[in-house]
């Protein structure tokens, strides 16, 4: 197990190697360079001024040479300072990311919680009027969009009915509540949210879940389990449904990228001080070094998820031998 | 194959519906008396009535009309985006999966990287160096979405590249070009296709979130994103404002991603 651990994440760092590359060339293919922005709201500058801010920035070096120096920064987690307010951009980062990862694990639980046994029940009473009414739910849960019924939400239970706050993350005299008045209060404004990023998960894995299932019913060890004469609910729940969550746990690992993503216009729209709506927040301002960092951050995310979900994998399913593992053909 | 994507009523009132979308976005100007973009103060924010089937915004613009509009915005979106990313992803899968070897690695490598990118944050950025705007929308989301495809067409050459007809063709002096567009692609493009019609859907998607945020189609064209984005902020006055945009995108999409579906069982009949 350890020997497969090493060796996958070994195999991440050409990828890693990637990200950083496709980072740094998404920024700087543009033509112009990023201090002309800064330099054009301020007409006054002067020539010999306008060189020395590209000798700070490294732009009067050639590209591979700028890449190699960022990259160095970047393994120290130095990803520059922002053009906006001239701070660390990662000290920025850190800030943001908890709330954005806090929300993101929480609709991951969300996601488990009602897609599993949606899913489920839908394989075991396939055809039925419950099935069919997922399934269009399912079709309606893919097509709407997130934001949509994040402003429908909104607008029924925080304006119409006023029980929810539309708005942040925490009321505006958090500082003097109590620990359990502060705990509630984020979880009020964290319940609109979390259930808008968890929807089209919801919808997505409960999809996987009753397909997943429905390959695992027909199969002969199913039947044996039955022609033993044990209950159908032990069949179900302890034979069927350990082998149908684990191709879960893929696909789970797959759908982080969609989740990070939400985040941005989740973010915006909740007015969430998280990862997605600094990243909205740089793109605005063109504030280059903050970008970079957001999509270099987001991607190292996506693979650690997927990293996560492939060792998991191994973990779960005891038919796959760790030792001598290589990664599936694609 | 027909027979079997006729047989589906829900593909059937899919491909029917994005059938009268496209009309509804070619013949807007005939179908609505009012200009989208002009601005009627005295008449803002009027309920759903009979002059106005979907009430009218802020700034009095009738609804109705900036919701068909901006179909043919989501709709050229759509297609051109999908379109292109089909363009590079048939290129780059069919020469990975022909060729083999180093080539297909490095193809392959790059799309893997491609993929690790949460696709918004990318788009965001490259919006961020390229600007908002109708055209750099279509090219970022077709440079962004073509790795899924990318990796179907190869899969299906893998396979194609041993059959004897390539053999045939080969020993007959065809050359690689001729044996890739005239054989290969042609039978291995069935999952492409399917893949094509969710790309759409996803497209309108991701069009309207960044319309919505801002990032997007600038106004005062009209887009199913930035008229929510203006709904928004009037949405404690009217229901209307947020209601139609919304279920526009939702039409659209189920429409797109029902015909997929179906398209998708006829061409696989033994996995449905």
């Amino acid at each position: 197990m350890a020997r497969y651990i090493i060796r996958r994440v070994l195999q991440i760092i050409p990828i890693l190697l990637g990200i950083t590359i496709i980072s740094f060339a998404v920024i700087h293919l543009a033509p112009g360079k990023p201090t002309d922005l800064m330099l054009q709201l301020n007409p006054k500058i002067e020539y010999e001024a306008r060189e020395k801010l590209e000798r700070i920035y490294g732009l009067d070096k050639p590209l591979y040479a700028q890449y190699f120096d960022w990259l160095k920064k970047l393994m120290r987690l130095d990803f520059g300072n922002s053009f906006t307010d001239n701070r660390p951009v990662i000290d920025k980062i850190f800030e943001r990311l908890p709330v954005t990862l806090l929300i993101n694990f929480l609709a991951m639980a969300v996601i488990l919680i009602f897609s599993i046994p949606i899913g489920v029940k839908s394989a075991v009473k396939r055809g039925s009027f419950f099935d069919k009414v997922m399934t269009v739910l399912v079709f309606i849960g893919f097509a709407a969009p997130g934001f949509w019924l994040a402003l429908l939400l909104m607008s029924f239970f925080g304006v119409r009915l006023g029980i929810l706050p539309v708005s942040g993350i925490v009321s505006l005299d958090f500082e003097n509540f109590t620990l359990s008045h502060k705990t509630v209060d984020l979880l009020r404004h964290l319940i609109l949210p979390v259930s808008v990023a968890s929807i089209g998960g919801v919808a997505g894995i409960s999809r996987y879940m009753r397909q997943s299932m429905l390959g695992v019913i027909s199969q002969d060890y199913i039947r044996t389990a039955r022609a033993k004469g044990l209950s159908e609910r032990t069949v179900i729940h302890k034979h069927a449904l350990r082998n149908a969550l684990l191709p879960i746990i893929t696909i789970l690992g797959l759908s982080i990228p969609a989740l990070i993503s939400g985040s941005v216009i989740l973010e915006t729209i909740f007015g969430i001080p998280g990862m997605g709506r600094l990243m909205v927040e740089a793109v605005f301002t063109r504030d280059y070094n903050v970008v970079m960092a957001g999509l270099v951050i987001s991607a190292f995310l996506t693979l650690a998820g997927n990293l996560i979900a492939d060792i998991a994998y191994v973990y779960a399913d005891p038919r796959i031998r760790y030792d001598k593992i290589s990664r599936p053909v694609r | 194959m027909t027979k079997k994507l006729l047989r589906n009523k829900l593909t059937l009132f899919g491909a029917g519906i994005i059938l009268l979308l496209v009309l509804i976005a070619v013949f807007a100007p005939y179908i609505t008396k009012y200009d989208p973009t002009c601005i009627n103060i005295q008449d803002a924010l009027l309920r759903p009535s009979l002059e106005h089937p979907f009430g009218t915004d802020s700034l009095g613009r009738d609804l109705f009309t900036r919701i068909i509009y901006a179909s043919r915005i989501a709709l050229l979106i759509g297609f051109v985006a999908v379109g292109l990313a089909a363009a590079i992803g048939v290129f780059f899968g069919s020469v990975a999966g022909y060729f083999g070897g180093k080539i297909d690695s490095a193809i392959m490598r790059f799309a893997d990287v491609m993929l690790c990118f949460p696709a918004f944050f990318l788009i965001l950025a490259v919006i961020a160096v390229v600007g908002p705007g109708i055209f750099n929308i279509m090219v970022v989301i077709g440079l962004t979405s073509w790795m899924g495809m990318a990796r179907l067409i190869r899969a299906e050459i893998l396979s194609l590249k041993t059959r004897d007809y390539v053999l045939a063709s080969r020993s007959l002096g065809a050359s690689n070009f001729f044996i890739i567009t005239k054989h290969l692609i042609p039978n291995g493009i069935g999952p492409v296709l399917v893949s094509l019609i969710f790309g759409v859907a996803g497209a309108i998607l991701t069009e309207a979130g960044l319309s919505f945020i801002g990032l997007g189609v600038q106004p005062p064209d009209p887009s199913w994103g930035n008229i929510l984005m203006e709904g928004k902020a009037v949405m404690g006055a009217g229901w209307w404002v947020i209601l139609f945009p919304g279920l526009a995108i939702l039409i659209t999409v189920l429409a797109f991603n029902l015909f997929g579906e179906g398209l998708r069982d006829a061409l696989n009949p033994g996995k449905s």
